[in-house]
């Protein structure tokens, strides 16, 4: 070992001893394996429930872990730029009036835990660390100011509703199982409609309502196959795809009619 | 058997959209009409996006009046001379008509005006369609003639200037209503996926005066050309087209047809007529109520962006 390398792990040992004085005298460690990184979605793929197994452990040898956790984990996939409309009565019909782009927010958004996370820690504690669907920060542009809402926002509240109902956010009190008081198991549900792209995966543990410790995973959703070389050529190259398409049809029509040449 | 449709982005039965292709394709056998106004309807019915279904559909009557052009050409039931005219406008109607979608889509009013439109044409055509074969059949009924339109009586079109000869046609008119007419299909066609062929096929016996031997005919070219460069110009433009989707609905359709039009030449015409009639009427009822009626959900999504 180099002098340099000697000193380099001194400053590191006297950094971590300093930084062990001033943490809690419990600490704990979180180690986290999910069960496969990459989901490729085809044809028949219809959802799939990937399954996240994680340990609390002691930070160091022979510090003490304490009885109960509580496991918040946030799966946020890439992100978009979506617009909700609300329609109102207008002269008899029901017309689109209004409506506020959410920019840049998750397409996915998973919020997994053992209980209701309002359970697991106070409202202020869950909104500094964006704990739970009310908590996400949601960035709406109104006019040309780019803001996120009270959780009560109409707009805010509609947006979440239509995304549950899509599949799309889901907040899920019993996705995670406590197999013993220090191992446990979270479900991550990908619905079929799941969008392509790297979701991050945000392991937060928390104890008599404070956060104790957090970890980082991620996954990656990849459409293979025919479907994605179809929306690929769709969007990269529309006048080629749509040539082609007409083609298809011309083709198609013309098999019928010689299949079914009555004369 | 689930399969996912890649542009309108969701998984559908398979054996759902063939079964709606083979019973659309069989009414439009049946009638000698391309169905785009039966089949656009029942894919937003059944959740794809209206923008996608007009789009897709569009190639889907590319192909179903293909088949029925080149069977009509065989006959040599085409009047290729006025086909071109009305061509000529339909293309750059349905330019417009892309044009005005895209427009359309981005203001969030794309849904209602498809809504508001189909309501309009559907029950204004359905109910003359139903008038029509009720008066037919209360004559027949009482066992009088039908008044016979005069073959050689003319109206206001025939006073415009621009006059021309269609030979096959064995007409002689202005050029202006042609150009109106073939704007106006592929304009309406484009922005709302029917290929028009129920609206075209009256609109040149009444203004045009073009003899049933060769309407049907010079409407299926008509047909295949706005609905083929729609389905381009929809690629291009607004990357709509689901390609797997039309490509389902084709193969429905197209075998669907077979079995419609032998159908349809054992039935009467002024009971063929009703029963279209009823049915276009029925579809515009539907989407009055759509209109009408207090969505479950005022709060709707549209995608803007996606990284």
């Amino acid at each position: 070992m180099t002098a340099r390398g000697a000193l380099t792990l001194a400053i590191a040992a006297a950094l971590a001893l300093a930084a062990g004085l001033t943490r809690p005298a419990m600490a704990e460690r979180l180690v986290v394996s999910l069960s496969n990184h990459r989901v490729a979605v085809t044809s028949s793929f219809t959802g799939e429930d990937l399954v996240l197994f994680g340990t609390i452990e002691p930070d160091r040898p022979r510090t003490a872990l304490r009885n109960a956790y509580d496991l918040v984990v946030t799966v946020t996939g890439p992100r978009q730029t979506l617009r909700t409309r609300r329609k109102e009565r207008v002269l008899g019909i029901w017309v689109n009036v209004d409506s506020r782009e959410f920019v840049r927010v998750p397409s996915y958004l998973g919020i997994l835990s053992n209980r209701p996370v309002t359970e697991i820690a106070p409202t202020e504690t869950l909104r500094r660390l964006q704990v739970g669907l009310n908590h996400v920060i949601l960035t709406q542009r109104i006019g040309t100011d780019f803001a996120d809402t009270v959780p009560e926002d109409p707009f805010r509240v509609a947006f979440i509703t239509l995304e549950k109902e899509g599949g799309a956010y889901q907040e899920s009190p019993t996705a995670v199982t406590f197999l013993t008081p220090t191992v446990f198991r979270v479900a991550i549900p990908l619905a079929a409609n799941a969008p392509t792209g790297n979701y991050a995966i945000d392991v937060k543990l928390f104890a008599g309502g404070n956060l104790v410790s957090r970890t980082n995973s991620a996954l990656e959703v990849i459409k293979a196959g025919f479907e994605q070389y179809v929306a690929d050529a769709a969007h990269d190259h529309g006048l080629i795809y749509g040539l082609v398409a007409a083609a298809m049809a011309l083709f198609i029509g013309w098999f019928g009619s010689v299949v079914f040449r009555r004369d | 058997m689930q399969i996912y449709l890649p542009i309108a982005d969701l998984p559908v039965n398979i054996f759902l959209v063939l079964g709606m292709g083979l019973a659309v394709g069989f009414i439009s056998g049946m009638f000698g009409i391309g169905g785009g106004f039966l089949m656009t309807p029942l894919l937003i019915f059944i959740g794809i996006s209206p923008a996608v279904a007009v789009a897709s559909v569009a190639s889907h009557i590319a192909a179903s009046s293909f088949t029925g052009a080149i069977n009509y050409w065989r006959k040599r039931a085409v009047d290729i001379q006025l086909a071109m005219m009305l061509l000529a406008a339909g293309i750059i109607g349905s330019a417009s008509g892309v044009w005005l979608f895209t427009m359309l889509r981005a203001v969030d009013q794309l849904d209602l005006v498809i809504g508001l439109s189909y309501v309009t044409l559907l029950t204004i055509v359905g109910v003359i369609m139903i008038n029509e074969s009720v008066q037919a059949e209360l004559r027949a009924r009482r066992g009088g003639r039908a008044t016979l339109r005069r073959p050689g009586s003319h109206n206001w079109v025939h006073g415009l200037p621009l006059k021309m000869r269609f030979k096959r046609s064995k007409i002689y008119v202005s050029a202006i209503p042609v150009w109106g007419i073939g704007f106006s299909i592929g304009f309406i066609g484009a922005v709302l996926g029917i290929g028009g062929g129920f609206l075209l096929v009256p609109m040149l016996i009444y203004f045009l005066r073009v003899p049933t031997a060769t309407v049907i005919g010079t409407s299926m070219v008509m047909t295949l050309v706005t609905m083929t460069s729609a389905t381009v110009m929809h690629a291009a433009t607004n990357h709509l087209v689901d390609a797997v989707l039309a490509l389902i609905l084709m193969v429905g359709g197209v075998i669907g047809a077979q079995f419609g039009a032998h159908t349809g030449q054992r039935m009467r015409a002024e009971r063929l007529r009703l029963l279209l009639g009823l049915l276009v009427f029925a579809v515009g009822m539907r989407f009055a109520y759509e209109l009408v009626v207090k969505p479950d959900d005022l709060y709707t999504l549209r995608l803007v962006a996606s990284e």
